[in-house]
């Protein structure tokens, strides 16, 4: 067995379990190399299968000697609270050991989805389905003249965290990108997010170096100002407050572009919250809705002071202004915040979910996931190695929800739009989750050369894959989805935003209730298709029956004959 | 003033008012045209730097606000006056939001006779200086006021002010956009402090609509505010609106919903009178008790001395009696707090409630729920009232449940509604707001003590529930605790028996708590206003439990305010009586009965919940309702509802389902034709399809729940879908006949989304309820889509929603083909 040494009691008898919502069980706890195994004996057979990763937290509280044994407690990162009674002192105390271990190993190549075979064979290669190259294809296509993809990353030396291929204005050569990437934090230089209908683009980047001896740099204003056309101006929408950004306006640049040097770019600051306090915030959030014991003046003076619900408002608010000036303005944009990797990110992506209806669908949100978070180097391993419910010990600074921030944000507008979205609620959960622990190799890596060095595409098996076959999809679809054309834009009064209870509550509040409405609304939406193609079919039937009919004079042939048929 | 004041006493003798009262969705209602809340435009930050401009709207040409008409303009004002008023005097019945009746009228002729409509006319027509409205309907007109909203201070609009009879009227003509207030649902006015642009007058609504005009002059300002404040509140109850409204046109009788409702009859439903339980007439003539019903059910062992003894210990004479048995013999009693005051005791009292312990055979105790706070109760028994000793009562168990007292929710929801009202909502003020408002534990604790009480009667056990005088917190508990008990009180038509019941025959004061006429400002509370909200949250948690939609709860909450109907008019059964109200006034459930199709919940399923719910009341599962108390911020809502379109994907599928059926018959029929030769006729053919259809048929009508023929049913309708029309011709004539058939039902109707006004050129905002005609598929407003009609392609002849173009269409070619 892998991992031999790390598990000193493989199997542990007479363990309690106690879940939310599910009665307390006791059974035969096994630990195996990426998973947790717990089967009940007797009448019911219960089993569940934890994957290590999950494990935020391991807590152990042996009991008050001269009792033996104790309680183990798991907080997870989906949110909840696991606990296991054991009688035996050193049995809790090997498992507990193996579990802290397990589930924090630092090894990538030893996680679960390397060792994962899945039982069918994928239709599409989720590894192949999103390159940068297919994905802009259409675009550098159509605007030959503006854009074109270049692989002047090829080989991560300019920026670490950038894909191999990247599309930018086909009017700078790959000199003034390097240029350019040495002027921005982590080489992370301006590049195509995306472009709109009407022509207007989204940049994203990272800040200009801040400190006293920064001097311009031509060849970022070049860059810049290539995706402008004569006469008109951009904006650089900045996601850090204003007073966070240095300001020694004296000496060199300050961590944002000088207006001086930038004339045709007006900069707007959009504060949205960072790294550390975002993940504070979700762990106050977690910790308020896993208390059902608390009064409604305790929950709701929780709630706000999580400011989760504002963190989420802020970043749809900016995504609106980015999405206004992109679709009312024609206008173009550069987004970054600090590094541009977290906050950055979310706006871009969430900007698209506005303005695009292909990132509605079930394949654009995938495509949108590959580009603006995988490829574009959001650490996923580094930010969700720990989550809410992990202690101030075990989580460090590089820890975020960001990405979680995103969906949640995507969900609100869903709420909003429940007819334009192509997937459901659970398609959003299942990404998150994913995202955290999972048996696919897709949100391994911090980026794609740490991805490229693990040899992610061989050795594992890409979500795209699994989540696209017909049977997985099916659950994942929206019976109501009307595709809808239009930007779509959303509304982010305080009373329009709302706490996403699948995501926050599913263990307070038990979903099965949900889910039956949407499987009434899906019958509902079924039959009146079915029906609908009946309707038609039996026209098709009526309507050669008439012409037979005519053709042998048993009935008159019709005085005016109109489209009727569609 | 005095005599002015009701300005439809005067004039009833002289003109027919025209009923601006029908007007519009929901007598108060905002129809903007300009969109000033749409999108973007109503993130409620302001965004720095990057103009926010309005999207994807078409409204008036701006910078052109103020100008005079000029005759195309008036013209435009003119054509929506027309057909505003057309409205009004078609639907005179549709009061509000519902608004959709079928009539056969004469737009015209009914509008000529109207004065104030034929004053309008002609100023819009021909001569703006024709002045002449002192002695018309519009009692006051101002012209350039502006309305505000919280959103677009830099753009308000700009418009006229009419001041009726019954309404308060804001006419934009550049943005199409109308406001229409009903001055019975005004709730506040306040004069805000003057100030370059003239005098603003806040008004805000009982149906959570707040709106602030700019006048020009102080003078009309002050001279509205009085009058609005006059109106708004009548001195007498014969003044209210339900006794001038006047609903000719509607196809529903005076008469209509009524009689729906009676309560032996609900009582018989739950199997009583037995022999545990009586009914008595000692409350005949309200001797016992004037504020209760006039039968009431009381313990069959207890004598007539015990039920006027305990009368005369509790408050009010309130006594305990039954509003509920359970099927598993545990009852429901309600009453009033007793005169306990610190030690006295009641033998008979004590004697009825053991009388009620032993109605029930299944327990032998039984709990009495005080629904107040304990430091209340306290409180009262200095004042010689108080609570049960459970020393001196046997087997009684007593429980406190911190239900606050009206005055305590009536800042609750002020505050409540102040939090949103914010200038600048920042989402920690927000829930600040919400928390310090204290609503949501109020709410919280009405449904934790229902639970409560509906928990022990499941076990087998009675209860009896009171307050101080218990008819407040008393309903509120006792309605949802039965709600929570029983499937029937889930249905339209076992709601409106339970409101019939523990609120209308015990004694909610109706009038005093909604402030209809003017007195003592400390009486009004939201009480009602909570049941609703209650009735929300299991609605919410239980998707396919209820028969009735939010669409019903907002209707009901309105209309309670509105005193359009007199149904809520009075205090108490007595009150209602001396009213006369059946005979004087129109019945809500009337106009519900015949509107039923809008208030339907499309995903309730009779048989998912058969026993008690128990919902999980953790705080965080008690949520802000923002589609009441922020109803008329268009901006906040969704901008698709998932109960709209599955309404309309219902009714499609009836559609269809009628026209497969027809499709079905001819086909039968023309093999037939094709085939005379062939021995097999043409019932053998159409077997298949025969027995699919009567499946169908079932399946329907087990999905409508046939409860019997009561109005509020839906058995009814279900029933004619599939009682097959002995009037389908079977022969099929000719070529043209069977086209007109398949072109008589439209496949694919027009999506909902995007769908921003009517043909009529009413705009829709979230709330208004958007109907497809059955023949061409198109999107109208409910008024636009007042024919119905049965279509020559549906196999049934059910008359179903048509817009009026379709509607002459079919008559037409109907009476062409008879003539032929």
């Amino acid at each position: 067995m892998e991992f031999a040494h790390l598990i000193k009691s493989p199997r542990v008898e007479k363990v309690l379990v106690h879940r939310p919502l599910n009665k307390s069980v006791e059974g035969v706890l096994c630990i195996t190399g990426h998973h947790l195994i717990f089967s009940a004996g007797g009448e019911s057979p219960d089993e569940f299968w934890l994957i290590h990763r999950i494990i935020d937290l391991v807590e152990r509280k042996p009991n008050t000697p001269p009792a033996a044994g104790g309680t183990l407690v798991l907080k997870c990162k989906d949110f909840s609270v696991i606990s296991f009674d054991f009688q035996n002192t050193e049995e809790l105390n090997n498992v507990s050991a193996s579990l802290d271990c397990l589930s924090s190993l630092e090894n990538q190549s030893l996680y679960y989805p390397f060792f994962y075979q899945p039982a069918y064979t994928a239709i599409e290669d989720g590894w192949t389905a999103f390159r940068p190259e297919v994905e802009f294809s259409k675009l550098v296509m159509q605007q030959q003249e503006d854009w074109r993809i270049s692989y002047v990353n090829k080989e991560y030396a300019i920026c670490s965290s950038y894909p191999s291929a990247v599309v930018v204005p086909k009017a700078v050569d790959d000199d003034v990108l390097i240029a350019a990437a040495s002027f921005r934090v982590g080489g992370r230089f301006p590049v195509l997010s995306y472009r709109h209908e009407g022509g207007a683009v989204m940049m994203r980047s990272s800040q200009p170096p801040s400190g006293p001896n920064v001097k311009r740099c031509r060849e970022d204003e070049k860059l810049l100002n290539s995706v402008l056309k004569p006469g008109m101006r951009g904006y650089i929408i900045d996601t850090r407050h204003q007073s966070t950004t240095p300001t020694p306006k004296s000496k060199g640049s300050g961590g944002f572009e000088i207006e001086s040097h930038y004339p045709q770019w007006r900069r707007i600051h959009k504060p949205i919250e960072r790294l550390q306090s975002l993940l504070e915030s979700l762990s106050k959030l977690v910790e308020a809705c896993l208390d059902t014991g608390s009064s409604m003046d305790k929950w709701l003076s929780r709630l706000e002071s999580s400011q989760w619900l504002s963190y989420v408002k802020e970043t749809m608010n900016c995504a609106c202004l980015v999405s206004q000036c992109i679709d009312q303005e024609t206008a173009a944009v550069l987004l970054h915040g600090g590094e541009g990797l977290d906050s950055t990110l979310a706006v871009s992506a969430l900007a698209q979910v506005i303005l695009s209806p292909d990132s509605r669908t079930v394949h654009g949100f995938e495509a949108l996931i590959e580009r603006e978070w995988i490829q574009a180097g959001y650490p996923f391993v580094l930010r969700h190695h720990r989550s809410a419910l992990s202690n101030t010990v075990s989580r460090n600074k590089e820890n975020a929800p960001t990405f979680l921030l995103f969906i949640d944000c995507t969900w609100q507008i869903m709420q909003q739009f429940p007819c334009s979205f192509e997937f459901n609620e659970g398609f959003l959960l299942q990404l998150a989750r994913h995202s955290y622990w999972s048996q696919f190799g897709t949100f391994l890596g911090n980026n794609e050369l740490d991805r490229h060095q693990l040899q992610l595409s061989k050795k594992t098996v890409s979500l795209w894959s699994h989540l696209n076959r017909p049977e997985i999809l099916r659950s994942f679809l929206n019976p109501l989805y009307e595709p809808n054309n239009r930007v779509i834009w959303p509304s982010v009064a305080p009373m329009s935003v709302s706490l996403w209870p699948a995501m926050y509550l599913a263990y307070a509040v038990d979903p099965k209730i949900y889910d039956d409405a949407w499987r009434d609304i899906a019958a509902i939406c079924e039959k009146d298709k079915e029906l609908r193609s009946r309707a038609q079919r039996l026209r098709r039937q009526l309507i050669d029956l008439e012409r037979d009919a005519i053709s042998k004079g048993l009935l008159d042939s019709p005085s005016s004959i109109g489209t009727v048929f569609d | 003033m005095n005599c002015a004041t009701y300005p439809w006493m005067k004039l009833a003798h002289s003109v027919t008012i025209p009923c601006v009262s029908q007007m519009l969705s929901s007598n108060v209602a905002t129809v903007g045209g300009g969109g000033e809340h749409d999108s973007i435009g109503k993130s409620t930050d302001s965004t720095d730097g990057v103009d926010k401009s309005k999207t994807n709207q078409g409204s008036g040409p701006d910078g052109q606000l103020n100008r005079s008409l000029s005759f195309d303009g008036r013209r435009k004002v003119w054509a929506r006056v027309e057909a505003h008023w057309a409205r009004v005097t078609l639907d005179r019945s549709v009061p509000s939001g519902a608004a959709n009746s079928a009539d056969k009228h004469d737009p015209q002729g009914a509008i000529g006779e109207q004065p104030f409509y034929q004053r309008i006319r002609s100023w819009l027509t021909n001569n703006p200086q024709t002045q002449t409205y002192q002695q018309s309907p519009v009692m006051t007109k101002i012209e350039n006021v502006r309305m505000l909203d919280r959103y677009n201070n830099r753009k308000p609009s700009t418009g006229t002010l009419y001041l009726t009879a019954t309404h308060l009227i804001f006419v934009d003509p550049d943005a199409k956009k109308e406001t229409w207030v009903l001055l019975m649902h005004v709730a506040t006015v306040q004069k805000l402090p003057l100030s370059t642009v003239g005098a603003p007058l806040q008004i805000r609504c009982k149906t959570f609509l707040s709106v602030t005009f700019v006048l020009p002059r102080e003078r009309e300002c002050h001279d509205l505010y009085t009058s609005l404040m006059q109106m708004s509140q009548p001195f007498h109850i014969e003044d209210l609106y339900c006794f001038h409204y006047t609903s000719s046109l509607e196809e529903i009788p005076r008469t209509a919903g009524w009689t729906f409702f009676d309560l032996e009859t609900e009582f018989q439903r739950m199997g009583v009178p037995n022999s545990n339980w009586t009914m008595t007439n000692l409350n005949k003539d309200y001797q016992l008790c004037d504020t209760y019903p006039q039968c009431l059910f009381v313990p069959s062992s207890v004598s007539t001395i015990v039920l006027v003894g305990s009368a005369s210990f509790r408050s009010k004479g309130r006594l305990p009696v039954l509003t509920y048995l359970h099927k598993n013999q545990a009852a429901l009693c309600r009453c009033s707090q007793p005169l306990s005051g610190f030690s006295a005791r009641c033998v008979e009292d004590e004697q009825l409630l053991n009388g009620i312990v032993q109605a029930n055979p299944n327990a032998k105790f039984m709990y009495v729920v005080d629904t107040r706070p304990r430091i209340n109760a306290m409180a009262n028994r200095a004042a010689g009232k108080g609570y049960e000793n459970e020393n001196f009562y046997e087997n009684i168990k007593f429980q406190f449940c911190g239900i606050e007292n009206i005055h305590v929710m009536r800042s609750s929801l002020s505050k409540l509604l102040e939090a949103c009202e914010l200038k600048t909502p920042s989402m920690a003020a927000f829930i600040n707001g919400v928390q310090s408002s204290g609503w949501l534990r109020h709410i919280h604790a009405i449904l934790d003590t229902s639970l409560l009480v509906a928990r022990s009667l499941q076990e087998g056990v009675n209860v009896l529930v009171h307050c101080s005088d218990g008819w407040d917190r008393t309903a509120q508990v006792c309605s949802l605790a039965q709600v929570l008990l029983d499937p029937y009180y889930r249905t339209l038509q076992g709601f409106q028996s339970l409101i019939e019941k523990d609120w209308l025959s015990f004694g909610h004061k109706f009038t005093d708590r909604c402030g209809y006429l003017q007195s003592d400002a400390k009486e009004t509370s939201p009480v009602f206003t909570q049941l609703v909200d209650c009735m929300w949250q299991l609605q919410r948690a239980y998707p396919s439990a209820f028969q009735f939609s939010e669409r019903l709860l907002l209707h009901l909450h309105d209309h309670v305010y509105s005193s359009q109907y007199g149904t809520f008019v009075g205090n108490c059964e007595k009150d209602r009586l001396d009213l006369k109200l059946s005979d004087r006034t129109y019945s809500l459930w009337g106009n519900i009965a015949s509107h039923l199709d809008e208030f339907l919940n499309p995903l309730y399923k009779s048989d998912a919940y058969p026993g008690l719910l128990e919902p999980n009341l953790v705080p965080s599962n008690i949520l802000f309702w923002r589609g009441l108390y922020c109803r008329f911020e268009s901006g906040v809502h969704p901008r698709e509802s998932i109960a709209d379109v599955l309404l309309a994907t219902r009714d499609h599928s009836t559609s269809l389902e009628m026209h497969i059926a027809h499709l079905q018959k001819r086909i039968t029929a023309m093999k037939t034709l094709l085939d005379v030769s062939s021995p097999v006729t043409d019932n053998r053919l159409a077997v298949d399809d025969e027995d699919d259809e009567q499946q169908l048929g079932l399946r329907l009508k087990k999905s409508m729940q046939v409860v019997d023929d009561h109005p509020l049913s839906t058995s009814k309708s279900a029933d004619s879908v599939f009682s097959d029309g002995p009037n389908i011709e079977n022969s099929i004539t000719s070529s043209y006949q069977l086209r007109r058939e398949i072109d008589s039902v439209c496949i694919d109707w027009r999506s909902l989304r995007n769908i921003k006004e009517c043909v009529c050129s009413t705009p829709f905002d979230h709330s208004s309820k958007k109907s497809h005609c059955w023949r061409c598929g198109e999107v109208f407003c409910t008024r636009c889509l007042d024919k119905q009609t049965p279509l020559p392609g549906h196999a049934t002849h059910r008359p179903v929603p048509v817009c009026r173009a379709c509607y002459r269409e079919v008559r037409l070619s109907s009476s062409s083909i008879t003539s032929t």
